[in-house]
């Protein structure tokens, strides 16, 4: 019999709210996470909005030499990770280090820190780029600043997976504990992109929704007006453990971990496979992981980026898997209300589906208003829907080809 | 004008986030403010930058408090 794991603990960082309570009921409200970006000069850009942090503070969290020596990407991942680790009543001086991992991946890494650091080469010489330059902008940053904030000494690494990292890093973590490799991982994603060489990449190759004039509508997962992704910024970090350790301790489940799958698409580097072929792949790969039929799904936390391709490539690859089942089952894209937070997204998706499971309410797809006649499914337009949620998919699909899902179960 | 212990007090107190009035003259960096190598370099060049001067490798390396410091920025700017 294989370890088990599950979730015990859950922490968030994103442009709506910043703990996990009060970001479930904004998503319940639906309430949207967007807006005009403050900080950074749009000016002279395409696209003037995004899920952008407002107000940031470490305080509390990392010292302030501390904070000057790490990316904001790596700050979030921190912030996240103390909420989650403080969140699963863990304390890890009471824990066998070498038996406790940290897997976070971020699909940029510190581009802030490359920005600030470029206009110094350029301005003043290669003699003022500043020490700290390599170890902030490093997307492994993350993952190593998580272990030594809790001088965690198991397996430690990042994924880098564009959009798809957190769950891959997750997918990593889920093997690392049954494998027996480790007792506890801290795992998720984070991302600090909204810079503007961020925006301005990403805008140039289309990808984005250009909709300034309307910015809380601009995310609009499966609705035929959609023109685009909403670039976003944040963390969501878990603590995974395996469940008799979980039990010894008398830890809160939030659910268990029940599969994961993966795939490549092998095809273009930034196009989804329009048949989804990827997707349903690692779809149907984590439901062979987890043991389960495909009828056993009620609720997919799509990858729903809004983009016109994407959504309707995914829903293709969902009808594809689950056969009639995919008209019964509940989907919504919480990209709609949060934006997407590239290789975040995953991470705090895995939170919301965990919310979802405990709470048997599916979170809205909001401005779906006139859905897309190719995207067919109930994707809980506009209002939460209660329905029990004993079993939940998360899919998230990356630049490069990158396809990974993750499964959760009630807690058992 | 500031002074110029005043100045690279402000620095030090940046970089290494701690509280100005725990900086004096004697203060070391790596002893008494746990600078690690890192942190020396960026002071360094927060300090040349600052000051508008050359900091040699060789010189930087003998530069281990506030006042060694002080002391090398007022001789490399004529001093008093």
């Amino acid at each position: 019999m294989s370890r088990r794991v599950v979730v015990t603990g859950l922490g968030v960082v994103t442009s709506l709210e910043q703990k996990v309570d009060a970001l479930w009921s904004a998503l319940l409200e639906g309430r949207s996470g967007i807006g005009p970006f403050n900080n950074i000069d749009t000016s002279d850009q395409k696209v003037h909005f995004g899920g952008e942090i407002g107000n940031w503070s470490t305080e509390g969290y990392i010292s302030r030499k501390d904070a000057g020596r790490i990316d904001l990407f790596t700050q979030y991942a921190v912030v996240a990770a103390v909420d989650a680790v403080k969140d699963s009543g863990l304390d890890f001086e009471q824990e066998d280090p070498f038996r406790c991992g940290v897997v976070i991946g971020s699909g940029v890494g510190g581009i802030n820190e490359i920005e600030a650091q470029v206009t110094r080469l350029v301005q003043k010489g290669p003699d003022k780029v500043s020490a700290f330059t390599i170890p902030k902008l490093m997307p492994n940053a993350a993952s190593g600043h998580v272990s030594i904030y809790y001088g965690l000494k198991g397996p430690n690494f990042a994924v880098a997976t564009a959009c798809a990292s957190a769950t891959n890093a997750m997918g990593s973590a889920l093997k690392l504990i049954q494998s027996g490799a480790s007792d506890i991982v801290v795992t998720g994603g984070t991302e600090a992109a909204c810079s503007r060489m961020g925006l301005a990449g990403f805008a140039n190759m289309r990808a984005l929704s250009e909709r300034n004039d309307a910015p809380t509508k601009a995310s609009r997962p499966f609705d035929i007006d959609r023109d685009g992704f909403v670039l976003s910024e944040g963390a969501g970090v878990l603590v995974f453990e395996e469940l008799e350790h979980a039990k010894s301790r008398g830890a809160t489940i939030y659910g268990e971990v029940l599969g994961y799958g993966a795939s490549g698409d092998g095809g273009h580097i930034t196009q989804p496979n329009p048949a989804g072929i990827g997707a349903g792949r690692a779809m149907s790969e984590a439901l062979k992981d987890a043991a389960l039929n495909a009828d056993a799904i009620d609720y997919i936390n799509a990858h729903g980026t809004s983009t016109p391709l994407g959504d309707k490539a995914e829903t293709v690859a969902i009808k594809r898997v689950f056969g009639d089942h995919a008209y019964k089952l509940s989907v919504s894209s919480t990209k709609s209300q949060l934006g997407h937070l590239l290789g975040a997204s995953g991470g705090v998706e895995a939170v919301i589906s965990l919310k979802a499971i405990k709470h048997d309410l599916c979170p809205p797809t909001i401005n779906l208003d006139n859905p897309d006649p190719a995207c067919d499914l109930d994707y809980t337009p506009n209002t939460p829907k209660e329905r029990p949620v004993r079993v939940a998919m998360s899919n998230s699909f990356g630049f490069g080809g990158h396809n990974a899902t993750v499964i959760f179960g009630k807690a058992p | 004008m500031a002074s110029v212990l005043e100045r690279v007090t402000e620095i030090v107190s940046e970089q290494l986030g701690v509280d100005k009035d725990k900086i004096t003259p004697e203060t070391s960096f790596v002893t008494d403010l746990g600078a690690d190598s890192l942190d020396t370099v960026e002071l360094v060049m927060e300090l040349e930058e600052e000051f508008d001067i050359n900091i040699p490798d060789d010189a930087a390396e003998k530069i281990q408090t506030v006042g060694q410091a002080v002391d090398f920025i007022e001789k490399g700017q004529g001093g008093e």
